[in-house]
């Protein structure tokens, strides 16, 4: 994983780019998962792609995959959940979670390659970082600059959220680390 | 490829890509930059009002906002009730323009335009190592997975109907990222075949 | 031509073919045998796909280790799934890929386009997205994207396994309509009928090398 970074992209890192942006849109085509009743948002598997990304491709191949994601959605192809696409979704009100989407990959790659041997938790611990603490790091001051809310009002409204990625990150973890032992030299 | 592009032939319509990106942005600091309600409200209007010059519906303005109306409302009122009804139309408002006017430039350009003007737009990275006919390849094969990956995703649920785990994630997500990663190496084996030099 | 002198594969502890030394140089050529008997790694290094543990692979001459490039661009290959081997979104934005790397002028792209959609019945698919082809038209295209290639040799890895009779039939028509040297790893024994050399891999070595009315009956008593 190492090597790609110094000797530029062979045909199969970008094919895996392109795989890893087209799983993220294919998993904005599962229908929203409910739980807890109504009692908390539905959670779309979409950020799942953005997790996955990460912990399996590692940082620059992850973080060039979700860069290519919102790149397709940039220019109105309508691939987020949804179906939304375009500027206007990541202008919007959570423009910000989307558009930290690249770093997020990155970050969680990042940490994955320097902890090579990391087992189950630790491997929660560092998706949960990329894909928790540093998509609401973005998210929420975002909200509360567009919506002129300030940022205790803004990750009030996140709160109801934080279930739903708790649960994509176990999932996550897991099938990164079942996919990583199919394919070790990914 | 389905794109969310509306056909047309108005003069929104024919301005080169770029521009309208250009011109979106700078609308899009302004709006941010002004403070002043009625200014607010003649933009939100003036911004409406290029969606009949650009042969588009106040339906299709709407559609637009739509997803994002139970947030409108939230945002809404906590401002009203913490600062007041001003501040809170000037907030919503604000966003209802920002993304019409986003959303006029995604519907009267194609994306095969949009990705051939941000192509073109690399050439100028070159020096950073962006290699744009890489980048090109990595566009095409997204949007050749894309529908592929649809196909996989709707037989594994099929499949795990059987067993009564079409809802459960890792049952749909793990076979389905299996076959996807078979597929990239073996498409991955075809591009090589095919005298491509990377 | 393709010589194969001592090749062995493996990986890690697995040797997938043994100390294998062939001439291949017959019009049709099949390659049979077993499910994981070897016939696949065997395709793949016709090509340089792969490459042999140890031994040599030669194409016309040109050792598959140090000339990857060039014996791609003599040695053209479908793949058993076209959905697999299919690069561009849209039917002649595919064509052209290969065409492309080859650094053909777009002339010589536009015309050769235009003939194969022509010679297989499917000019008004031109602009066809690619994943809405039925399995019969999505392989043929992938065997159309090789072909414009204009490769000496054709080296195909179950080419029909995915297809129902009607395409297999479609598709057996259309190879043996070929000029070129075709070599195909297959386990449908109605292709292969009127081959003229059939080699069985079995446990990765030639369990039998020959016409197909001596081998075939062969390679049914083996998997008996």
């Amino acid at each position: 994983m190492d090597t790609t970074a110094s000797r530029g992209l062979a045909t199969k890192d970008i094919v895996y780019i392109a795989l890893f942006a087209a799983l993220t849109a294919a998993l904005g085509l599962m229908p929203p998962i409910h739980f807890a009743g109504a009692a908390l948002p539905p959670i779309s598997a979409q950020s799942l792609g953005v997790m996955l990304a990460g912990a399996v491709l590692g940082s620059k191949r992850g973080g060039l995959a979700l860069l290519l994601f919102i790149g397709l959605v940039a220019v109105g192809l309508p691939l987020l959940s949804g179906g939304r696409g375009g500027f206007g979704v990541l202008m919007g009100t959570s423009g910000g979670f989307l558009l930290v989407w690249p770093l997020c990959a990155y970050i969680i790659g990042y940490l994955m390659e320097k902890d090579t041997a990391a087992n189950a938790i630790k491997t929660g611990l560092y998706v949960a970082f990329g894909g928790i603490v540093v998509m609401y790091a973005a998210g929420i001051p975002w909200m509360a600059f567009i919506g002129k809310l300030g940022l205790t009002k803004s990750l009030t409204i996140m709160v109801a959220y934080i279930p739903g990625d708790l649960v994509k990150v176990v999932l996550a973890t897991i099938i990164a680390r079942g996919l990583r032992r199919a394919y070790p030299n990914l | 490829m389905l794109d969310l592009y509306s056909p047309g032939t108005s003069l929104l319509h024919r301005l080169p890509p770029a521009a309208k990106m250009l011109a979106m942005l700078i609308g899009a600091t302004l709006l941010f930059l002004n403070e002043s309600l009625p200014i607010t409200v003649a933009a939100t209007l003036g911004i409406l009002a290029l969606y009949p010059i650009a042969q588009l519906t106040l339906k299709q303005a709407f559609a637009q906002i739509r997803p994002l109306l139970i947030i409108f409302v939230l945002f809404f009122a906590v401002q009203w009730y913490f600062s007041g009804l001003e501040l809170a139309a000037y907030v919503v408002l604000r966003l209802t323009a920002l993304i019409l006017l986003a959303s006029l430039v995604t519907l009267t350009t194609r994306s095969s335009d949009m990705i051939d003007t941000m192509t073109r737009g690399l050439r100028h990275l070159k020096p950073l190592g962006v290699n744009p006919e890489k980048v090109s390849l990595a566009i095409s094969l997204a949007l050749r997975f894309i529908p592929v990956l649809a196909q996989i995703t709707r037989e594994v649920r099929e499949a795990q109907k059987t067993r009564g785990l079409e809802r459960s994630v890792i049952a749909v997500a793990m076979p389905m990222a299996i076959r996807a990663i078979k597929m990239a190496d073996d498409i991955s084996d075809a591009i090589d075949s095919r005298g491509y030099r990377s | 031509m393709i010589d194969l002198q001592n090749v062995s594969v493996s990986f890690g502890e697995r040797t997938v073919l043994h100390d294998i030394s062939l001439s291949l140089a017959e019009r049709r050529i099949a390659i049979i045998g077993a499910n994981g008997s070897g016939k696949s790694t065997f395709a793949r290094l016709l090509n340089g796909l792969a490459l042999p543990t140890s031994g040599d692979v030669l194409v016309d001459g040109l050792n598959t280790r140090k000339k990857g490039r060039d014996v791609r661009r003599k040695v053209g290959f479908v793949f058993q799934n076209p959905d697999n081997q299919i690069v561009m979104p849209v039917v002649e934005e595919d064509l052209a890929f290969g065409m492309k790397n080859l650094e053909f002028s777009k002339a010589d792209i536009a015309t050769k386009t235009d003939e194969i959609l022509a010679r297989y019945n499917m000019s008004d698919l031109r602009e066809h997205p690619a994943h809405l082809l039925s399995g019969g038209q999505k392989q043929l295209l992938a065997i159309s994207g090789v072909l414009v290639m204009t490769p000496d040799i054709l080296v195909m890895d179950e080419p029909t396994t995915l297809l129902d009779l009607r395409n297999k039939r479609r598709i057996a028509r259309a190879v043996a309509a070929l000029d070129q040297m075709v070599i195909t790893v297959t386990h449908d024994l109605d292709l292969i009928a009127d081959y003229d050399r059939v080699i069985v891999i079995d446990e990765g070595q030639i369990f039998a090398d020959g016409a197909p009315k001596e081998v075939i009956p062969a390679y049914e008593r083996l998997m008996a």
